[in-house]
């Protein structure tokens, strides 16, 4: 009887093992890459917004805390989004013609919401709360980036599961005193490690079972 | 072939059972839109004359700021303390500072952007007047400037305004008005008030 398979076809199969081997990593590496990857998380993507609203202006510019729009952010868990009616404060004197800003003015004689879009968005299966961060001394810009430079605003972190755990296993890697939450050009010192178990000491911040319990995040 | 596209079928079960329902959970979260009412939003103002459980707001003194006379009141609701000058100080570099100035004169940033420059602070007038008079303004606005009623919760205009005082005071202080620690510090050359390390919540 002849055989069916030459010789060589033992070398066909060993590298065909390995190619499969081969297609399988790459396979994972292309999972594991796009997971991370901002096409999916959304990072650093503009959102088409009513109004080309900038912070780089009004924050980085004229030097508006974050609280005079924001106003709910240290007591709860929703940060707020300001009203037509902050807007008019200032911009029924400046501006108060401008075409740019005739959707402001509608919005506020017609008493209909602006439509602002979200820019950041968790699931909805995720907990999550200003008002503790704020309080236990973790800065806007630890997890929004550097707003006051942001013509339009874009989600400046990847907001994943992995990116919220690396901060909770050690929050004094990023931990700052309470007074510069608001600060957009707070540096961290040379001796953060120092500080930050300091702080987490005098902030009374909890322990990491419970910052990393599933709990905590999806209740 | 048959049991090729029964695999096929399975898979393509499979794949529809993953629908992104629990990213997207059937409720409002805040602020949410909605197309059930006209305006878009999905909160509904509420109804005239609603008291919400313990906001009756029946204590006239603590939320007009004026006494039974109708004149504004001359003495704060409650006791001013460092802890609320600090809070105050605080609230005031956040709200009030942008047209009115870190330190009252009126050249804030939004004025040097064209807004209409308010009095100072440290005009007679303003010296004389009493804090309900201020916390009138902050509560229902003066002239051209907004009202604050929306932004800034009751007790945090009355410590706004215990700063504003304080600010005021601060133009004419002598150091015979300093604490003997302040004053002994001053003359070392160091800061006469300890820099607030803690904003008080
Ligand atoms: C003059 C008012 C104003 C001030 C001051 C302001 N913001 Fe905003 N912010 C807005 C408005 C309006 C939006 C919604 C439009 C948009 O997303 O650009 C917004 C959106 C945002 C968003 C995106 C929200 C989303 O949709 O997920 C973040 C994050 C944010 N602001 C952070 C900050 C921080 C941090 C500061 C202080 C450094 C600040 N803002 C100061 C008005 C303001
Ligand atoms: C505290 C005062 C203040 C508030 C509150 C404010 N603005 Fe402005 N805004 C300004 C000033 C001042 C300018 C002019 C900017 C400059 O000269 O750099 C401006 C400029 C603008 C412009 C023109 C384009 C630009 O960025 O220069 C737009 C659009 C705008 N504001 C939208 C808004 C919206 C929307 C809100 C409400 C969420 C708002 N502003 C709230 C003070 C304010
Ligand atoms: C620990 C990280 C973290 C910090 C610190 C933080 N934010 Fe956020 N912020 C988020 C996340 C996550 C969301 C999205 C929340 C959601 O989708 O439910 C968000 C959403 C927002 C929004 C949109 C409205 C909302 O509440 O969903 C605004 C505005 C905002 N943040 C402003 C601020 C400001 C101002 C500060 C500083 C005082 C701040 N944030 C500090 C993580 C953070
Ligand atoms: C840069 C650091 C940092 C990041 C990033 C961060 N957190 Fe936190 N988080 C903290 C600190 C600090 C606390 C305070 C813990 C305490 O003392 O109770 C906290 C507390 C919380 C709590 C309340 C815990 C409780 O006791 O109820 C929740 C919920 C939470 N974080 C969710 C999130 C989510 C969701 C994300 C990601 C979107 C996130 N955090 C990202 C630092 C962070
Ligand atoms: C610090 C907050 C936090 C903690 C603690 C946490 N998660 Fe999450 N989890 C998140 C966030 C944020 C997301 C959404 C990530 C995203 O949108 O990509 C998430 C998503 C998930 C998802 C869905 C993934 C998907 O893509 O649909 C699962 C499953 C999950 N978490 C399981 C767990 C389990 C199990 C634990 C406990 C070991 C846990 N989580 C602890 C914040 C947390
Ligand atoms: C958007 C700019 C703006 C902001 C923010 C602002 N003001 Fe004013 N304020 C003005 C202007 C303009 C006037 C003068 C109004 C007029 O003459 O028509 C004024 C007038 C006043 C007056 C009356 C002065 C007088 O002549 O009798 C007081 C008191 C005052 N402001 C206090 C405050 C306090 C306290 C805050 C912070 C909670 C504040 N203002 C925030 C613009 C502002």
């Amino acid at each position: 009887m002849s055989q069916i398979f030459p010789k060589s076809a033992n070398a066909a199969v060993r590298s065909s093992l390995f190619a499969v081997l081969t297609l399988v990593l790459f396979l994972g590496w292309v999972g594991f890459t796009l997971m991370r990857s901002s096409w999916l998380t959304k990072q650093s993507e503009y959102v088409e917004q009513p109004i080309q609203f900038s912070h780089a202006h009004h924050v980085g510019g004229i030097g508006l805390d974050c609280r005079y729009c924001h106003t709910s952010v240290e007591k709860s868990s929703f940060a707020g989004i300001p009203p037509t009616k902050t807007c008019i404060n200032c911009h029924s004197q400046i501006w108060a013609t401008a075409p740019i800003l005739e959707p402001v003015r509608a919005s506020f004689r017609d008493d209909t919401p602006m439509k602002w879009k979200r820019v950041t968005d968790l699931p909805d299966f995720v907990y999550f709360n200003h008002q503790i961060h704020v309080k236990q001394g973790v800065g806007c810009a630890t997890c929004h980036g550097p707003v006051d430079k942001m013509p339009l605003i874009t989600q400046a972190t990847s907001m994943q599961m992995e990116w919220c755990l690396a901060c909770h296993r050690e929050p004094e890697k990023f931990l700052r005193p309470r007074a510069e939450v608001f600060n957009m050009a707070y540096e961290a010192p040379a001796n953060q490690i120092e500080l930050g178990l300091r702080l987490k000491k005098e902030y009374n911040v909890a322990g990491i079972e419970h910052m990393t319990s599933c709990s905590v995040c999806h209740r | 072939m048959g049991r090729w596209t029964a695999a096929l079928g399975v898979l393509l079960l499979t794949a529809a059972g993953c629908r992104q329902d629990m990213h997207d959970a059937p409720r409002y979260d805040p602020l949410e839109a909605s197309d059930l009412f006209t305006n878009g939003s999905s909160v509904r103002p509420l109804v005239p004359g609603t008291v919400p459980r313990g906001q009756l707001n029946d204590d006239a003194f603590l939320h007009t700021g004026k006494g039974p006379d109708g004149l504004p009141v001359t003495a704060f609701p409650f006791a001013i303390t460092h802890v609320e000058l600090d809070r105050g100080q605080d609230r005031y570099n956040v709200y009030c500072a942008p047209c009115h100035g870190r330190t009252g004169e009126g050249n804030g940033m939004v004025v040097q952007r064209g807004y209409r420059q308010a009095q100072s602070m440290h005009i007679d007038r303003l010296k004389l007047a009493p804090v309900g008079y201020f916390y009138d303004v902050i509560t229902n606005g003066f002239g051209v400037m907004p009202d604050y009623r929306t932004q800034i919760p009751v007790e945090d205009r009355w410590k706004i305004v215990a700063y504003v005082r304080a600010l005021q005071l601060s133009r004419t202080a002598t150091t015979a008005d300093m604490p003997a620690d302040a004053l002994a510090r001053l003359l070392k050359g160091e800061p006469a008030a300890k820099a607030p390390v803690e904003i008080h919540r």
